[in-house]
């Protein structure tokens, strides 16, 4: 009996030691407030967002999954959901003109993916930055 | 085998725990190994661009094969319906399993992206030996749980034949699916040959054979069974004859290469004693793998049961130092793309390869070996895979019994 | 083009000569051919086959200017570690064993019809595509260099260490395999290599690129009329890229 109690005891401090990171740290993650897009990148005044936000939050990643097919094995370069024009309206800029990475803490992309906690793996191997001097959308 | 009675391996007592401690702390170096290749990046290996394949590989795929050939014993009884070999069948398939877990873990913890296991499970490139090779692995993992539970549940004992036939099958085109994973490059010139597939086969049943061996008699004297001398016999001489068939394999491959002018030049390369992987292969897989170990097997010393253990661990070594000569010493010969004239360039056209392992390379193919070693003695403690006593008294009845 | 005698002759004519004088400026190698690009929104497709011809008797053997446009190019940073980094494209030096002839010759990717690296992908990654380049996507590698053991051409590199300040129209990362793309960015938008620009600008006008279906492309004449071959043509991989004077 008490080797039962023992077990049940012995599995509650566990369950208890093992959600204490998550109940500490989660008050620690900000609400991610991105940079807005800077709008001159587009060409238009006022510019819009591609997508409504909804929709944008819950579906980029199969948007540009499926875009990077096409372009990879296809060789399509449309700015539709393309990963290159996302990083080119939403890298922020510093005064000096230069851009700052959009995996950066604080950025538009790490800011909201450090929120959920889901790593996006497009940067190992993608720019982080649009390409020098900006280009005007085409 | 109606008198064979199997029985956990308990009397391994409180120095189970101890190794087992010990091999877990093998395997976690080896995980940290890993993560440390993994995060710094390759570079920190000795793997390059030229040899891409290095000390991982040499462990993983000796291990793969080593599993495959320790199913051999297995299907000696259940598919050739040897039974003096019935008892040693539930530990056969066992090895199997451990060893193939244990070298495709080496294996996809050296990928560049290891992360992305789940895309190699599920994209497949059907035209690729190596998609065949990971179907093929992880359908021999699930057949050879099959055919051990076939020969563990009573009521499915009847069944045990046709999955030791499965399995038998599935073993061989697996095999021949690892060699062709050289036989079918044509790039180099010491690949591209069809007799990397039976040759790995062959090679498969020499390791197979004296790691079984070794484990076998590493328990039995742990636990302290009895093995019989009758038994001892047949496995060595077993194992004689497939060092014996193997060396032959590789003397083909070696002579028809020597022969054709185009092969001439990796040939001198890999034998001639000036390079490093000519040393391994004359000293290691030769002398050490083939020489020695049958002087030892079939010479005055061959009952002595260190002996025995002594020429299992000089197949072992002499299995290894193939697996060096053939990945790396075939990817260190510098490719003929231009016959007849002097190459180089910043690429190391032209040039032998140049490979020196780290220490994380080392660890992590130990660690693929520890784990291997703690699945099997974890599995024998848990479960009946092998006879309480191997005497040959007491299994004079499948003795008796010979075909 | 259409030379028939124009009914207007005014506005015909002058779009007849101007017609005339692209296609005359566009036989010129080293201008970038505006007309071949494709728009973005189609398809590669297999009507054409893109190829390099390089002759190694114009191909200087000090001169390195191709490869320093392809690291220029593709971001191709080195670590000082010459055994790891990344080479998409070299110089090779030969000597002919025979006669002492001496020749230099870049080598990379030779864009197979029948690649090797392609079928021992396991997943897929390492792909031709339909106009013949072939590429690694390398969003499903896995990084197991099996391809770099199959190329007859060691033309693959893996990426040894993390990659930083990637170009935008060139992803590579850690972990996985790169080679040549055939500058398949530039190429998309109608422009050259940038192995064959920098040659054409700066070098000795050894490369030649263009597209091998296309009976009326300078490639495909001069390899219709002048003896050129491919490397380890034995293999019968039919390469995109071709030699002269080897």
């Amino acid at each position: 009996m008490s080797s039962t109690r023992l077990r049940v005891a012995g599995l509650l401090i566990a369950g208890a030691l093992f959600n204490v990171p998550a109940l500490t740290y989660a008050c620690q993650v900000p609400k991610p407030t991105p940079p807005m897009a800077r709008c001159e990148h587009s060409g238009e005044k006022p510019c819009h967002c591609v997508e409504d936000l909804a929709s944008i939050r819950r579906n980029h990643m199969s948007l540009i999954l499926h875009k990077r097919n096409l372009t990879m094995r296809q060789g399509i370069r449309t700015s539709e959901n393309s990963l290159k024009e996302c990083i080119a309206c939403h890298a922020d800029q510093r005064p000096d003109g230069s851009y700052i990475p959009v995996n950066d803490p604080g950025q538009f992309c790490q800011s909201c993916h450090a929120y959920v906690g889901a790593q996006p793996d497009c940067f190992e191997c993608h720019a982080t930055t649009p390409a020098d001097p900006p280009a005007t959308k085409h | 085998m109606k008198n064979i009675v199997f029985r956990e391996m308990k009397e391994t007592g409180r120095g189970y725990w101890l190794v087992q401690a010990l091999l877990g702390v093998m395997v976690l170096v080896a995980l940290a190994a890993a993560h440390y290749m993994e995060t710094e990046g390759h570079w920190v290996t000795g793997m390059n661009n030229q040899i891409v394949w290095g000390l991982p590989h040499v462990f993983a795929v000796f291990l793969i094969i080593t599993a495959s050939g320790e199913l051999n014993l297995a299907s000696i009884a259940s598919v050739f319906g040897k039974a003096p070999y019935k008892p040693l069948s539930r530990l056969s398939a066992l090895v199997a399993i451990a060893h193939l877990v244990g070298g495709l873990m080496i294996l996809v913890l050296d990928l560049g992206r290891s992360d992305r296991l789940l895309v190699a499970m599920t994209s497949y490139n059907l035209k690729s030996i190596f998609t065949w090779n990971i179907l093929l692995y992880n359908g021999f993992i699930v057949l050879a749980i099959v055919y051990l539970w076939t020969m563990l549940e009573r009521k499915l004992n009847p069944y045990t034949k046709a999955a030791g036939l499965g399995v038998f099958i599935w073993r061989t085109i697996l095999t021949t699916g690892t060699g062709s994973i050289f036989g079918f490059l044509v790039a180099r010139d010491a690949y591209n040959a069809a007799i990397f597939a039976p040759m790995f086969i062959i090679a498969s049943f020499a390791y197979g054979t004296a790691i079984y061996l070794m484990t076998l008699e590493t328990l039995s004297y742990w636990a302290a069974r009895p093995i019989g001398d009758e038994l001892m016999a047949r496995l060595k001489n077993l194992l004689g004859v497939f060092i014996a068939a193997s060396f032959y394999f590789f003397l083909a491959y070696h002579l028809t290469n020597l022969y054709v002018v185009q092969r001439q030049g990796v040939e001198y390369f890999l034998l001639s004693g000036e390079s490093i992987y000519s040393k391994v292969f004359w000293i290691g897989q030769i002398f050490i793998g083939t020489v020695l170990p049958l002087l030892l097997i079939y010479g005055p010393l061959a009952q002595k049961r260190l002996v025995i253990y002594l020429a299992c661990i000089l197949v072992v070594v002499g299995g290894l130092s193939q697996m060096y000569v053939t990945i790396i010493g075939g990817q260190a010969y510098p490719l003929t793309i231009f016959p007849g004239y002097e190459v180089s360039s910043t690429f190391f056209d032209g040039q032998v390869g140049n490979y020196m392992p780290t220490i994380y390379e080392a660890m992590l193919g130990i660690g693929g070996f520890a784990l291997a070693a703690l699945l099997v003695i974890a599995a024998t403690r848990m479960l009946p895979l092998i006879p309480a006593s191997l005497k040959d008294a007491d299994l004079d009845e499948c003795l008796a019994k010979k075909h | 083009m259409d030379e028939n005698q124009p009914t207007n002759p005014g506005r015909r004519g002058f779009l007849g000569a101007a017609s005339t004088a692209v296609v005359g400026i566009a036989a010129i190698p080293g201008i970038p051919l505006v007309a071949l690009a494709r728009a973005p929104d189609v398809a590669a497709d297999d009507k054409s086959r893109w190829g390099i011809l390089i002759d190694t008797t114009k191909c200087g053997t000090d001169c390195t200017a191709c490869v320093s446009a392809c690291n220029h190019e593709n971001g191709l940073t080195g670590h000082n570690r010459p055994e790891t980094d990344a080479q998409w494209l070299r110089k090779v030096q030969l000597r002919e064993k025979a006669t002492g002839r001496v020749l230099s010759l870049p080598m990379g990717c030779q864009h197979c019809e029948n690649p090797p690296c392609v079928d021992v992908c396991p997943t897929g990654a390492s792909f031709r595509r339909a106009d013949g380049i072939v590429l690694v996507d390398k969003h499903i590698c896995i990084g197991c260099r099996y391809c770099m053991m199959a190329c007859p051409y060691k033309a693959r590199s893996f990426g040894h260490e993390e990659k930083h300040d990637q170009k935008v129209y060139a992803p590579r990362g850690k972990g996985t395999v790169e080679a040549c793309t055939l500058c398949v960015h530039r190429v998309d938008a109608g422009k050259l290599p940038a192995c064959v620009e920098a040659c054409q600008k700066e070098g000795q006008q050894a490369m030649l690129f263009g597209d091998l279906k296309d009976p009326k492309s300078e490639i495909a004449k001069r390899i219709a009329t002048e003896p050129t071959r491919q490397l380890r043509e034995a293999l019968q991989l039919n390469t995109g890229v071709r030699y002269q004077g080897l």
